[in-house]
């Protein structure tokens, strides 16, 4: 076990949550080991314990958490520190923290001080664990955020954090992680938050940067694309254990427990299209008449100057957008946050009124219906038929109405059944999408995300729509929960003549669930095409970046790093 | 900067002219005005009444115009010449009688606003700090019983227990041998003798809920990602507090300004009244007894500036400590 | 690293692993418990708001059955016991032989008049035994105006005798009496001054937070006009102008008004503020899809959400309204007598002199609102904190 380049070994590490009623064991029993340039990516979904593990080797753990047993050991030169037991005010505590173990976390909005210049925050860092004067910590500073590709290090170093992109920002937070040369990173779902594009660059500059110095990485994530693009090892935890462990390849390719195969037969199935299996051949016939033909739509805010003399300027969130949807197909648009796709979704059902543009919707009986023209009793009708699954599972129910009421109230406000007839029509909607019918009278608080999900669709489900739209409908779930809503909303397609419009940035959930794909790019629509030709030979040079930057979850196959990089031109 | 402060300027007109209506309107609530009752009451004593005097004041204040107009007479004489009007009770223009009390009124409530933030910072940090400590359960009690007293029960209290205890006679700013001595340290020190109960008086509530909302802001802000930052960066723990959240927490503080100041004015306002100090309380309540209308309205209306300047103050310097105001 | 994996052990887990600390609330319970069930549960927690809230009630049942409780009348003045101490109740009494016997009473009184100033004192005369019983008849009076009775929860047996068990006031009033009258005067003007303040906060909050626009912009203009004022002068403005011949009645019903109409601008700001972040929720976008009409839903998808909200802010709301009162008619221009509240009591305590003399005038009426509004206060925070059940 003498490894010199083991810098870093876990061993047996237990950490237990005194909560209200319970203790939960949120780590148990959890041993591994870091090494000088490697990187060990700890996998699992929310609640496995991965963020709680990672914070115990700095002993940032909330008040209520406590370490029974195990060792962390820390190897320095000749020395060896157990850090479990030192105290928590102790000098060689806080010398470990930022000066021998840096931190970088998934918020890249909130995890820099607001009120401070991010140069204040890294002078800071430096000044802590080097003997630097202020004007060589500057000089260090501007240094380090040129490390990390920050344009204009100089100017930059005075300016807050809320004048920083999400990206920049998280390039900020690397280089203070950085600042004082430690020997271990630490990164917990670093790029989360971040668009695909964004991700690519700051994986990749993580990756250099370690290479560079030689430190151990421990990385935490939930993206099983991201450690086959990054990791040299691989840990999956669940419910606070480590369930497998080994290389990244050993991982991959000869997976053993039971929940490594399920979490990764969940990322793949998502690397395929099993529409192109199962489309009806309405879909590709151009003589059918579309279900909705939107034509030149466009959004614009602001533009009016302002009161006390703001610019006047406008933000074409959506801009002279036209697609059309055909009868039982699955539309994809995709695109990165800003693109304008949220906002697409919500003209279309008239949520936030278009500033110009026509939307089109041939009704049942084949008439066709001007949207943007209906008035609000009119706009009752249309609602009807194109309905709208939300994001977030937990915002968009009524805590406070049962399940049944959730369900039922399109139904009982659309007149069409009361009483014993409502219930039954709940009780079919709720065995359509996999849940127990006898749970009706429960509130939504007693369901889990994915539960609450399928109670959204059946919610939309409710008064036999012909179009969903479905903004985001997955992207608040783990992984494997993730391909089970999607499954269901496909069988739920074969079952009844449906189209969706689904609206998401993860362009394998577009790739996985749909036939035709749109690919937003500031409010523009950039390509459209087959699932298949957009996601494997896109012909822009935006989307050939945006696939690109898309991790690929097979380690021998790495995408991501040799990815094609766009540069936007200038807005005109 | 200055285009903020500018704003601020702006919006605050609006809400100047709805407060010179409310006390124009009170000025005028009460059935006939001072002239009717004065004439009255001077030949019931049978005092020769100048009827050419009164005839001119009927002139001037608009008597017998219609509302508006007697608002418009009653403003553009504040506006245009800093003429607040007569006081009939006084025989004195009413400006006189509010500037001799204006200087004692400002210090004590700023006195009471220091009071109010030198006691409440430490407690507050400290609640948030040792949250469900014996410490923490023992200042937020305190917090409690602060607020729930009202100032002028605490005022009486306080009166009491100097009074049987210290056998101090607590009402008044100064001891009677010194209300007209000049200037000595003697003085200032009677005065302080006599200051500690209306600042305590006055402070306690504002005090009690500052702790309160400091403590809640600031273990909010405690477990905002970025103090794990600077945590995980080496900063002992007392330096990522101070250097961090008590930084933002501050934002409350300096806010505090614009809700805890009418509560001082108040407070001030009644505990002058209790205590009998030379202040704007006293001869408001006077003037209003008597009807001394243009007394009155002025000084609610000056109260109510006051105030509003003290928001404007908060205002500049809440831009002046958060950059994300500043820079929008 | 060499590859490691756990060895299935059997039935895949389930879920995290705890160990529970005590028995919570069967998980279907739970489950199917609506809102109001679990902002009582989250509510009970907060075992100090619940004794505040049994308080409040105390509070509420002497003022519905004040006559009843107080051993006299408000009104009955004996100028022979001007400022009377406090007695104390003792049970037993020392027979002749030295044993003790069952005998409720309080102690009377010794006078002595300075000869100097001639003013009298009194003093508690250890000797003097008053015989003192529950349920007694006594001064006849009328139950809510309604019911003639004359039965007392406790007063002297015999008729001419006397028992201040607060002491008196300056014309020989019971106290105690005179508190139980004032808590029905000052605890309801707390209500009806919320009552009146939700109505103009809930209709201007909701106008403002519904239409928004120019609407809203006037509302608020107003809000912050009226809540920028100092409100103790502002009080004092109004109260002031009520004419001295209007009948008590007429004057409390005023003065209620006068304190609420600047008490709803806080009612008015929680609910515009809380509408408007309901109005983008979500949930209720969702219901808007499904064909609710605006009706539908403000009062089946955004007031439910509200209320438990509403109930929090009015509590804490509450003793703003009584210490206004109490400050007014503290000074002279609220309720004057013969109205009994508890301001109307402390003004009898307005100088020190007065208190040193009787300090029971201070500390009974003081202690009576500090109390309440310490009670309010609490339960105000306990259903703050309970109104939203479903944030963790």
């Amino acid at each position: 076990m003498a490894d010199d380049d083991v810098i870093l070994s876990v061993e047996n590490l237990s950490i237990d949550f005194n909560l209200r009623t319970h203790v939960l064991h949120a780590v148990r029993e959890v041993s591994f080991e870091l090494r000088r340039g490697k990187t060990l990516c700890l996998v699992g979904e929310s609640g496995s314990g991965k963020s709680v593990t990672a914070r115990a080797l700095l002993r940032i753990i909330d008040k209520n958490g406590t370490i029974t047993d195990g060792r962390i050991l820390l190897r320095g030169a000749g020395s060896e520190t157990d850090i479990v037991p030192l105290n928590e005010r102790s000098a060689e505590l806080l010398s470990i923290r930022g000066g021998r173990i840096g931190l970088i976390f998934q918020e890249p909005m909130s995890s820099l001080s607001p009120v401070h210049t991010i140069g204040s925050q890294i002078v800071e860092a430096l000044r802590l664990h080097q003997a630097m004067n202020k004007a060589e910590a500057r000089v260090a500073t501007i240094e380090l955020l040129r490390q990390v590709e920050i344009p204009d290090p100089d100017k930059m170093i005075d300016r807050y954090t809320f004048e920083f992109s999400g990206g920049m920002r998280q390039r900020a937070m690397i280089a203070m992680a950085l600042a004082c040369n430690p020997d271990i990173l630490i990164a917990d779902e670093p790029t989360t938050a971040l668009d695909v594009t964004t991700q690519a660059e700051i994986l990749d500059l993580i990756k250099r940067l370690q290479l560079s110095r030689g430190m151990a990485m421990l990385l935490i994530t939930h993206d099983m694309g991201v450690v086959a693009e990054v990791a040299d090892e691989v840990a999956v935890m669940r419910y606070g254990r480590i369930v497998e462990a080994g290389s990244v390849d050993e991982i991959f390719h000869e997976a053993r427990h039971p929940y490594t195969r399920q979490l990764l037969a969940s990322t793949v199935r998502l690397e395929q299209n099993p529409r192109a299996l199962t489309r009806p051949a309405t879909v590709s016939d151009p003589t059918s008449k579309p279900v909705l033909s939107v034509r030149e739509l466009s959004k614009f805010y602001g533009g009016g100057g302002g009161l006390f003399g703001g610019a006047s300027y406008a933000i074409r969130a959506v801009d002279n957008v036209s697609l059309d949807l055909s009868a039982g197909e699955n539309l994809g648009i995709v695109g990165e946050s800003g693109s304008g796709k949220t906002t697409l979704g919500r003209l279309i059902l008239r949520t936030v009124e278009p500033t110009s543009g026509t939307i089109t919707y041939n009704d049942r009986e084949g008439r066709a219906v001007d949207v943007t023209g209906l008035s609000k009793r009119d706009l009752r009708g249309f609602h009807r038929d194109v309905r709208l699954v939300f994001q977030d599972p937990f915002a968009s129910l009524n805590p406070r109405l049962t399940v049944k009421d959730v369900i039922g109230d399109p139904l009982f406000v659309a007149g069409l059944a009361r009483g014993a007839a409502l219930e039954r029509r709940v009780g079919e909607l709720m065995e359509l999408v996999g849940l127990d019918p006898q749970s009706m009278e429960r509130y939504p608080h007693a369901f889990s995300g994915g539960q609450r999900q399928r109670i959204g669709v059946a919610r939309a489900l409710a008064l036999e729509p012909r179009v969903i739209i479905a903004d985001e409908a997955t992207a608040a779930l783990d992984v494997s929960i993730r391909s089970q809503i999607l499954d269901l909303l496909l069988d739920i397609q074969k079952r009844l003549s449906l189209s969706f419009i689904f609206i998401s940035h993860d362009i394998s959930v577009v790739r996985y669930f749909c036939d035709r794909v749109a690919v937003m790019h500031r409010g523009k629509v950039v390509e459209m095409g087959t699932a298949e030709q957009v996601c494997t030979a896109p012909h822009e040079a935006y989307t050939r970046a945006l696939i690109s930057a898309v991790p690929h979850p097979d380690p021998r196959h790495k995408r991501m790093l040799h990815r094609t990089r766009f540069t936007a031109e200038a807005t005109p | 900067m200055l285009r903020y402060i500018l704003k601020r300027l702006i919006y605050m007109i609006p809400t100047l002219i709805g407060m010179s209506i409310i006390a124009f309107l009170i000025i005028q609530l009460p059935p006939g005005d001072y002239l009717t009752s004065m004439l009255a009451s001077m030949s019931d004593s049978g005092v020769n009444v100048d009827q050419a005097q009164i005839a001119r004041y009927r002139e001037i204040y608009g008597f017998d115009d219609p509302f508006v107009v007697q608002y418009w007479k009653w403003i553009s004489g504040i506006v245009l010449r800093g003429d607040f009007g007569y006081s009939f009770e006084w025989n004195r223009p009413v400006w006189g009688l509010i500037a001799e009390r204006l200087a004692p009124t400002l210090s004590v409530s700023l006195l009471a606003l220091l009071f109010v933030w030198a006691v409440s910072l430490p407690i507050g940090i400290y609640s948030a700090m040792r949250r469900h400590s014996v410490g923490d359960y023992a200042f937020t009690l305190f917090g409690f019983i602060g607020l729930a007293i009202p100032n002028f029960i605490m005022a009486l209290t306080l009166m009491y227990l100097a009074y049987r205890y210290m056998g101090q006679t607590v009402g008044g700013l100064f001891s009677r041998e010194y209300v007209n001595a000049p200037w000595s340290w003697d003085k200032f020190v009677d005065l302080l003798a006599h200051l500690w109960i209306p600042i305590i008086v006055i402070g306690t509530n504002g005090t009690a809920a500052l702790i309160r909302i400091l403590r809640a802001n600031l273990t909010d802000e405690l477990n905002k990602p970025y103090v794990i930052t600077a945590k995980a960066k080496g900063l002992p723990e007392y330096k990522v507090v101070l250097k961090y959240p008590v930084r933002i927490a501050l934002n409350p503080f300096v806010s505090a300004i614009g809700w805890v100041l009418p509560e001082l004015i108040s407070g001030v306002t009644i505990t002058a009244i209790v205590l009998n100090l030379p202040m704007m309380g006293p001869l408001l309540l006077r003037a209003l007894t008597v009807q001394d209308m243009y007394l009155a309205g002025s000084i609610i209306l000056l109260l109510g500036v006051l105030t509003l300047i003290g928001m404007l103050i908060s205002d500049i310097l809440l831009a002046i400590l958060d950059p994300r105001i500043r820079f929008n | 690293m060499t590859h490691v994996h756990l060895e299935s052990d059997g039935a895949a887990e389930a879920g995290p692993a705890i160990t529970p600390i005590r028995r919570s609330g069967g998980k279907t319970e739970i489950a199917v418990a609506g809102p109001w069930t679990l902002i009582w549960l989250k509510f009970v927690r907060h075992k100090v708001a619940v004794v505040a809230a049994v308080l409040i009630l105390v509070m509420y049942l002497i003022a519905a059955f004040a006559e009843f409780l107080a051993p006299a009348l408000p009104e009955a003045a004996k100028p022979q016991f001007t400022y009377a101490p406090p007695q104390d109740i003792a049970l037993f009494v020392t027979e002749t032989d030295g044993s003790l016997s069952w005998m409720p009473h309080v102690k009377g009184y010794k006078q002595t008049v300075d000869p100097a100033s001639l003013k009298r004192t009194f003093t508690i005369d250890p000797d003097k035994v008053v015989p003192i019983g529950f349920f007694v008849k006594g001064p006849a009076y009328k139950l809510w105006g309604l019911i003639p009775m004359d039965l007392h929860l406790m007063g002297p047996l015999k008729s001419g005798d006397t028992m201040y068990l607060l002491g008196t006031d300056k014309l020989g009033r019971d106290l105690l009496t005179r508190l139980i009258y004032g808590t029905r005067v000052s605890m309801s003007i707390g209500l009806i001054g919320v009552a009146i303040s939700l109505c103009l906060g809930v209709v201007l909050g909701s106008i403002s937070g519904f239409y928004g626009g120019w609407v809203d912009l006037g509302i608020q203009r107003v809000i912050e006009v009226i809540s920028s004022m100092p409100t103790i002068p502002l009080w004092l403005g109004l109260a002031a102008a009520v004419p001295l011949t209007w009948s008590p009645l007429q004057v409390y019903f005023v003065i209620t008004l006068i304190v609420s109409l600047f008490g709803w601008t806080g009612l008015a700001r929680e609910v515009r503020g809380r509408f408007f972040a309901l109005r983008s929720d979500d949930f209720v976008t969702a219901a808007r899809l499904d064909g609710s009409s605006e009706r539908r839903l403000i009062f089946r998808h955004i007031l439910p959400s509200l209320t438990s909200h509403i109930l929090a802010v009015v509590t804490l709301a509450l003793p703003t309204m009584i210490v206004a009162e109490t400050a007014l008619s503290f000074l002279g221009i609220g309720l004057k007598a013969p109205v009994v509240s508890w301001g109307v009591l402390l003004q009898e305590a307005q100088n020190v002199r007065t208190i040193a003399t009787a300090p029971w005038l201070l500390i009974w009426p003081a202690g009576a609102v500090v109390l309440t509004v310490l009670s309010y206060n609490f339960l105000g925070d306990g259903l703050r904190d309970a109104a939203d059940p479903y944030e963790n």
